[in-house]
C-alpha cells in the first residue's frame, strides 16, 4: 500500500494544472480518490464529516453484491449443462458462467465509466463514483442471452438521460440500472422476456455446448401462462432460470447482511418491502381473480423473480428512495404491493418488481413531503397547546 | 409596409424555422409531435396540413382584424381555424386516404393546436395580411421541421424504414443481430428526441439558454 502511494504521490505532478497529462485530471483523482480516502476537505460552508465517504459506500455495495453474482456464474452454466444434457462439474458449470458474465461486466463498466469520464472531463468536474454499483447491477438484472450491444446502448441511454442531464451522481430521480433495465425491457422485448433468452444456448472457449431453439422459461412466466409451479427449494437456492443475479435468496440475504451490517442500506426499505408484497399476495390469494399466478402462494411470490434483488439492491439505493425514516415504510411497503399487483393483474409483464420501484422512485419526494409536513404540524400544535 | 421582400418580412418567415422555432424554443405543439411521429408520412403530411392551416388562417384573420370585436376575438378565430381545418381533413379524406386514417383524431385536433391561436394573438391581431402569411408558413415549416426529425429517426430506428422503404431489415443485418428499438415507437422517445434536439440548440446559442 505504501508503494502505491509513493507511485501516486509520483506521477501526481503530471496531472496538475500544466502538467503533461493534465487532460486525464478527473481519471487520475478518480482512481486515487477510489484506492485512498482523500485527505482534503471541504473549503466552503457548513459539512458534516463522517468517517465514511461516498466511495467507501459504493465499495461496500459492490461486495455485498458479489455472493449473488458469484452464484449467478454458477447459475448461468448450471442451467446450460442441465438444459443440453451435458456432465458438468462445479469448476466447468462456474468456467462457463464466468466466461458468459464477464464480457456484460465489461461493456457496461467500459461504458458507463467512459460517458462519466467524458462528462467529468468536459464539465471540469471530479468523476462521480455513482456507477460503480450499477455498473455491478446492470450486468446482473438482465437475462445471460442479452447481446452485449443492445447491453451497451442500454447502459449509455441510462447514463446520459437518467442520471448526466439531471446532475450526474446524487441527483437522479430514477435507479440508473433500473432506467437501463426498463430501456432494454421496452425496446428489445424479444431479448429480455419470454422462453428464449433465460438459459445460454451457446458453447464458450469449447465449454458447454451449441444448441439450437433452447427454451427455458422463469417459474414466473409458467405461473403467468399455465399453472403455478409447486414451491420447490431451488426456488430459495436460485438453481431456476431467470436474470443472471437475482435468482439466488440465500446469496442476496448474504449481500442483505452486509449491507445492514455497515449500515449503508436501511432495515426499514429492505423490511416494507418484504411486508408489502406479503401482504398483498395473501390478498391475491384470498380474493384474487381466477388466474394461476394470484393464487401463487405469498412466499413464492417473495422468492421468485427479480423480488428479493429489487428489495435489497434497488429499493435501499439511498439517493431514489425516500430520506425519512417513516417516509421508507411507505415507500417499501408501496414497492412491494405494486410489484405484486403489477405481475397478477397486469397481463403484459411476469415481472413488477421493476416497474414498482421505478414508479415508486417518482413518489419518493412526496412521501418525504408529506412526512415533513406532518411533522412540522405536530410540534407546531406541540407548541401551540404548551403555551 | 415597405417591399415584399424587405429584409424584415424575410426575418418574419426565417426567425420561426430556426431561432424562435415554435416546437424547440417556445415549446407549444408538443402533443401532436408526440402522436404523429412514429412514422415519416404521416409526420410531412401533418407538417405541411399546419402550415397551410397557420398560414391562411393568418392571413384571413390579419384581413378582418379591424372589425372584429375584442370581447368576442377568440370565438371568430376559431370559427375560421375549424372552418380551414375541416376544408384540410376533408382533402385529405378525399385524396391521402391512408395517412388520413394513420393521423386519425389529430387533424382535427389541429384546432387546438397551440401554435395556431398563438400566432393568430401574437401576430396576425396586428399586423397586415402579407407579413402575417410569412409569419403562418415560417412557423408552420418550424413546426414541420421539427416533426420531420424526430419522425425520421424514430422510423428509422424503430421500425428500420423510412416512408415506408425497406432500409434496415435485411437478413445479412438481422443476422448481425441487429433488432429495430421498439422504444422508438412509443411516445415517451419522441419527447426524449425533441428534448435532444431542444439540448442541442441551447447549446449552439447560448443566448437561447435562461438566465440564471
Amino acid at each position: 500500500m505504501k508503494a502505491l502511494r509513493n507511485y501516486l504521490d509520483k506521477i501526481k505532478p503530471n496531472f496538475e494544472e500544466g502538467g503533461k497529462y493534465h487532460a486525464f485530471r478527473s481519471v487520475f483523482e478518480g482512481f486515487e480518490t477510489f484506492l485512498f480516502v482523500p485527505n482534503t476537505t471541504s473549503k466552503t460552508g457548513t459539512h458534516i464529516h463522517d468517517a465514511i465517504d461516498s466511495k467507501r459506500i459504493m465499495s461496500f455495495v459492490v461486495i455485498a453484491l458479489l455472493p449473488a453474482l458469484l452464484f449467478g456464474m454458477y447459475n448461468v452454466g448450471y442451467q446450460h449443462y442441465h438444459a443440453t444434457g451435458v456432465e458438468g462439474s462445479f469448476i466447468q458449470m462456474f468456467g462457463y458462467g464466468f466466461l458468459a458474465v464477464l464480457p456484460k461486466i465489461i461493456v457496461s463498466y467500459v461504458v458507463g465509466l467512459g460517458i462519466e469520464f467524458i462528462v467529468a472531463q468536459w464539465k471540469k468536474e471530479e468523476i462521480q463514483e455513482g456507477f460503480l454499483v450499477s455498473g455491478m447491477l446492470i450486468p446482473m438484472i438482465v437475462p445471460v442471452d442479452c447481446p452485449l450491444w443492445m447491453l451497451a446502448v442500454a447502459t449509455a441511454f441510462s447514463v446520459i438521460f437518467a442520471k448526466e442531464v439531471f446532475g450526474g451522481t446524487g441527483m437522479n430521480i430514477f435507479n440508473p440500472a433500473l432506467i437501463t433495465r426498463a430501456f432494454l425491457f421496452f425496446a428489445y422485448p424479444t431479448k429480455m422476456s419470454g422462453d428464449t433468452v433465460w438459459v445460454s444456448s451457446d458453447s464458450i472457449f469449447g465449454l458447454g455446448k451449441t444448441v439450437d431453439g433452447l427454451t427455458a422459461a422463469t417459474p414466473l412466466g409458467v405461473a403467468k401462462v399455465a399453472e403455478c409451479p409447486a414451491f420447490s427449494w431451488d426456488m430459495v437456492t436460485g438453481l431456476i432460470p431467470g436474470s443472471i443475479g437475482e435468482t439466488s435468496v440465500i446469496a442476496i440475504a448474504i449481500g442483505a447482511v452486509i449491507l445492514l451490517w455497515s449500515g449503508v442500506a436501511s432495515w426499514r426499505t429492505m423490511l416494507s418491502v418484504f411486508v408489502g408484497g406479503a401482504v398483498m399476495g395473501m390478498v391475491f390469494n384470498a380474493f384474487g381473480p381466477d388466474t394461476a399466478i394470484a393464487h401463487m402462494p405469498w412466499y413464492e411470490h417473495l422468492c421468485l423473480g427479480g423480488f428479493c434483488f429489487g428489495a435489497v439492491f434497488m429499493a435501499t439505493d439511498p439517493v431514489t428512495s425516500s430520506r425519512t425514516e417513516n417516509g421508507k415504510f411507505v415507500y417499501g411497503f408501496l414497492i412491494g404491493a405494486m410489484a405484486i399487483i403489477i405481475r397478477v393483474l397486469n397481463p403484459g409483464y411476469p415481472e413488477g418488481m421493476m416497474l414498482a420501484i421505478l414508479l415508486m422512485n417518482i413518489f419518493a419526494p412526496l412521501i418525504d413531503y408529506v412526512v415533513v409536513q406532518n411533522n412540522i404540524s405536530r410540534r407546531a400544535k406541540r407548541a401551540m397547546s404548551n403555551k | 409596409m415597405g417591399s415584399l421582400f424587405s429584409a424584415k418580412n424575410k426575418e418574419v418567415f426565417s426567425t420561426p424555422i430556426s431561432m424562435n422555432n415554435p416546437v424547440t424554443v417556445q415549446v407549444l405543439g408538443i402533443c401532436s409531435a408526440l402522436a404523429v411521429t412514429s412514422k415519416l408520412e404521416p409526420a410531412i403530411v401533418m407538417g405541411l396540413s399546419v402550415t397551410i392551416i397557420t398560414a391562411f388562417s393568418n392571413v384571413v384573420i390579419s384581413l378582418i382584424r379591424k372589425t372584429i370585436p375584442n370581447r368576442i376575438r377568440i370565438i371568430v378565430q376559431l370559427v375560421v381555424v375549424a372552418a380551414l381545418v375541416t376544408i384540410v381533413s376533408e382533402l385529405l379524406k378525399a385524396f391521402a386516404y391512408d395517412v388520413s386514417v394513420q393521423l386519425s383524431v389529430y387533424v382535427g385536433l389541429i384546432i387546438t393546436n397551440c401554435i395556431l391561436m398563438g400566432r393568430l394573438e401574437a401576430f396576425a391581431m396586428a399586423n397586415g395580411p402579407w407579413e402575417s402569411c410569412l409569419d403562418g408558413l415560417g412557423n408552420g415549416l418550424g413546426y414541420a421541421k421539427i416533426l420531420v426529425i424526430v419522425a425520421f429517426i424514430r422510423e428509422l430506428l424503430g421500425s428500420g424504414t423510412l416512408l415506408g422503404f425497406n432500409i434496415l431489415n435485411y437478413d445479412a443485418i438481422k443476422d448481425a443481430g441487429y433488432v429495430n428499438n421498439g422504444l422508438m415507437l412509443m411516445p415517451p422517445m419522441a419527447l426524449i428526441i425533441v428534448a435532444c434536439l431542444i439540448w442541442y440548440q441551447r447549446a449552439k446559442h447560448p443566448e437561447l439558454q435562461d438566465k440564471e
